[in-house]
């Protein structure tokens, strides 16, 4: 376990740096784990973000077809919001654990 | 890690068309993708039959000749076999999330792989444009593909 300091708030990450406590999260500290992974957040990804919390809180696993037929984003835009590894960059902008699935 | 040793793009050349084949190669196209890695697939000999609209629905797993099916050979061949091997593989495939093929095909577009076929089979098997699905990127010659391999940690996987 590693502590991270994002926004002024102390957060325990794993060593591929997700945040291991949901619950440490807020907006500020998604906006700065975005800067570091190139990601200039918008009401669009904030959109994408909630849904991809909500399904982790509901303990939903996540892959790419799941998010392209979730109705709040297409496969697509998903990749052009969170380019180069989408389902991952976007759970670690959420506060949740990286997802382990192969689809 | 070394930024001139990672995997930039994976170029998959599909050649088969069971089953087994083609979800392993388009799950090894997505997952690129997943990762940020490029990825293309180029569709040669019986691997076309994939991206062929007639027969994209209607692919099979083999039940003979394929040891680690544990059905013998014999059996393998008996009327009903494959259908019903692949409706058990299918069944398995939606629960674990995986798309159908065609399915499947419009993900991969969606995640940015491109499609290519082989020209030279086409011609083999008397195939035009207007008989492969609409989202096909464009033919190629094998010269072609080559040409996209190009560069720094691509990769070339035959299936």
């Amino acid at each position: 376990m590693i502590e991270k300091t994002y926004a002024g708030i102390c957060v325990s990450c794993n060593e591929e740096g997700y945040l291991t406590d949901l619950s440490q999260w807020n907006r500020q500290i998604g906006t700065e784990i975005a800067k570091e992974e190139g990601i200039e957040m918008s009401d669009r990804h904030w959109e994408v973000v909630n849904y991809i919390q909500d399904q982790f809180k509901k303990e939903v696993p996540l892959t790419i077809r799941k998010i392209g037929k979730s109705g709040v984003v297409d496969i697509k835009e998903f990749y052009a919001l969170f380019p180069e590894g989408p389902l991952k960059k976007a759970s670690r902008i959420s506060g949740i654990p990286k997802p382990v699935g192969c689809i | 890690m070394d930024n001139t040793k990672k995997v930039k793009k994976m170029m998959l050349i599909l050649s088969k068309s069971t089953l087994d084949n083609v979800y392993a190669c388009f799950i090894l196209a997505n997952g690129a993708r997943m990762e940020g890695i490029e990825s293309e697939i180029f569709f040669t000999f019986f691997g076309l039959e994939a991206i062929q609209k007639s027969r994209i629905n209607h692919l099979h797993v083999a039940t003979v000749g394929n040891p680690a099916m544990h059905i013998p050979t014999m059996l393998g061949g008996l009327p009903g076999m494959e259908a019903m091997a692949t409706k058990m593989m299918k069944s398995k495939i939606e629960k674990l999330d995986i798309p159908p093929v065609e399915e499947f095909l419009e993900m991969l577009t969606a995640s940015g792989s491109k499609l290519w076929a082989c020209k030279l089979a086409m011609d083999m098997f008397d195939l035009k444009k207007e008989d492969l699905i609409d989202d096909l990127d464009g033919i190629l010659t094998v010269g072609d593909f080559y040409a996209r391999a190009e560069g720094e940690g691509t990769h070339v996987v035959f299936i």
